[in-house]
């Protein structure tokens, strides 16, 4: 039941990110793009996925438990750190850079576009390479 | 500033979020987990057991939505050149493991949460983001 939940939540996700325009690059790049013609799509996708994601998750905390019956497994830290700071900040550069984050980046490569992919393809290397050489650092 | 009307969707937008937000909805209330994209990719690269069914689940579900949206035509506006794609992929995902989370996970599921980490994080990444924009497209 789990894996079927998350199936159809990722299908939702990803109907959900079509529909609003977040697929297009160029749709992003016109909402971070304040100084041009400024798209204010954007904050639209936010305010809709907010509204009824505050809701849900309002509703999570007060159950204490799944409806499947299983744990919630919610991030527990309120710590503000560099290390959140810095990590969103070079997220935001290339986000900026390329007009894609991994969502819609994950949803063209379904769609077979070239570019996806090989944003994909940098993104997962960029990944492996946190974890590898967070790995090293604490071996040490 | 000048708003780009042309572009502007804020119905479909609006929609889209929704969906977004109904998707996150749903796997919280099913699964119990956040929908942070860059989260859960990351952590089928380090897989642990009994953690990588659901993870597939959704990624697939990701996946499979151009196929089902295979009727709502999408025009993605893609201008960056693969190398640029390439270091903008690398940074979303190095800056995404560091920074624990990206669109999604901080800018939907956490501040639908009201998380104070996750306020700072979409802050910093839509700076980012913002600057990144006005200095490629507007000093050249």
């Amino acid at each position: 039941m789990n894996i079927l939940a998350a199936l159809a939540s990722g299908l939702v996700f990803g109907i959900g990110l079509i529909l609003s325009g977040m697929t297009d690059p160029g749709k992003v790049i016109g909402f971070l793009d304040l100084a041009g013609r400024w798209d204010p799509s954007l904050a639209f996708v936010m305010g809709g996925a907010i509204l009824v994601g505050f809701f849900a998750f309002k509703l999570a905390g007060r159950r204490g438990k799944t409806f499947l019956g299983g744990a919630l497994q919610l991030p527990q830290r309120r710590d503000i750190d560099a290390r959140l700071v810095a990590g969103s900040v070079v997220f935001g550069i290339g986000w900026g850079l390329a007009g894609f984050c991994p969502g819609p980046a994950l949803v063209s490569f379904g769609s077979g576009i070239d570019q996806a992919a090989v944003f994909v393809a940098a993104m997962l290397g960029g990944m492996v390479l946190f974890h590898a050489a967070e790995r090293l650092l604490s071996a040490r | 500033m000048t708003i780009d009307w042309s572009h502007f969707t804020p119905w479909s937008s609006l929609a889209g979020g929704a969906l977004i937000g109904l998707a996150a909805a749903m796997l919280v209330l099913l699964s119990g987990r956040i929908a942070g994209i860059s989260g859960i990719v990351g952590g089928l690269l380090v897989p642990r057991s009994g953690d990588i069914g659901w993870r597939l689940a959704f990624v697939g579900g990701l996946l499979v939505a151009p196929a089902v949206m295979a009727f709502y035509s999408v025009n993605p506006r893609i201008d960056a050149g693969f190398g640029t794609l390439a270091l903008a992929g690398l940074l979303v995902g190095v800056g995404t493991s560091y920074g624990s989370g990206c669109t999604s996970g901080h800018g939907v599921c956490g501040l639908s949460r009201l998380s104070p980490r996750s306020l700072v994080a979409t802050f910093a990444f839509m700076a980012a983001g913002i600057a990144t924009v006005l200095v490629t497209r507007h000093f050249p």
